[in-house]
């Protein structure tokens, strides 16, 4: 029959409760409202406004992972969660060496 | 003796879990891929966004508010199919059905919001083949668009094959891929609503 008894499962995927999704949800709307109350109202300096912003997307994040995708839920071997951070990181390569390269081959256009 | 037949047991309890988590496992690695594909678009526009080739830059063409309210609309869409996941462990069918409309009708305004910005962006001349900025912005929000709009059609069928055969181990993997694709689309929202929204409007 359907296999539904325990909160995870072998490959590290769980459920949440109730209670996970609610406090999920407030945490996402108040990291929502917050970035953007400080981008509207030019709270702060701009190096300070770009800093707290993405300091706000990373912390959204992880409550997502958490309170949504269940990548905390304890589970033996916890595959997915390897597999989340090896796409982190492949992730960050991508990125932040496009963003050097492209900056580098800007720098030495102009120069 | 008594003690290797219930091992036994334990091990070749499940054959369906065990199926069934390798197939969720294997949707996972596909959104793992896919999140790969969005890193090559987000680092185009990283690099890309102050070309504006004399046109419009981010500051001047967005409307904060309206970005707002599509970012909660689609914040509760995953709340809403999160409740739908609950629902289903639960094997309430009418429930679930419920849920997956609230979360698809969320969806579909999220698109049609996303859907209009596009168009009024594309009527005051500022569309992808005005600047390498613009050309990036729609390649960006488009191809998250366009997994929004296979989600749906994906839940779409869903909901047909809930109603014509109601909860059995097939549709609860479905449904949990599916959960997993959802939360994935408003984990990437999150991003484009900070870098290319919230950073453009500085």
């Amino acid at each position: 029959m359907i296999s539904h008894h325990n909160t995870t499962d072998t490959y590290g995927s769980g459920h949440g409760t109730y209670k996970s999704y609610i406090i999920g949800f407030i945490l996402s709307i108040m990291l929502t409202i917050i970035p953007y109350s400080i981008v509207v109202n030019h709270l702060f300096t701009k190096t300070y406004i770009i800093l707290s912003i993405v300091v706000l997307g990373v912390i959204q994040l992880l409550v997502q992972l958490v309170f949504f995708l269940h990548l905390s839920s304890e589970s033996k071997p916890r595959w997915n969660l390897t597999a989340f951070l090896f796409t982190v990181l492949i992730v960050a390569i991508l990125v932040i060496g496009a963003i050097w390269i492209m900056d580098n081959l800007d720098y030495n256009m102009m120069h | 003796m008594q003690a290797e037949i219930i091992n036994n047991h334990q091990i070749n309890h499940h054959p369906h879990e065990d199926s069934s988590s390798k197939i969720i496992f294997g949707f996972w690695i596909y959104i793992m891929s896919d999140c790969i594909l969005f890193a090559s678009i987000f680092a185009t526009y990283a690099v890309l966004h102050n070309n504006t080739y004399g046109g419009p830059p981010a500051r001047e063409l967005f409307s904060m508010p309206y970005v707002l309210i599509e970012t909660f609309i689609l914040l509760t869409s995953s709340f809403t199919y999160g409740l739908a996941m609950l629902a289903l462990h639960k094997m309430d069918k009418r429930q679930v059905l419920a849920w997956l409309v609230v979360t698809f009708l969320l969806g579909a305004s999220f698109l049609v919001m996303e859907l209009k910005e596009f168009v009024q962006l594309m009527h005051e001349g500022n569309s992808w083949q005005r600047s390498g900025f613009l050309s990036a912005f729609f390649t960006l929000v488009g191809t998250h668009g366009l997994h929004v709009a296979s989600g749906l059609l994906w839940m779409l069928v869903l909901m047909m094959q809930v109603t014509l055969r109601g909860i059995n181990s097939t549709t609860t993997v479905k449904l949990t891929c599916l959960s997993l694709f959802w939360h994935f689309l408003d984990i990437v929202w999150i991003f484009v609503f900070t870098i290319v929204y919230l950073m453009g409007a500085i």
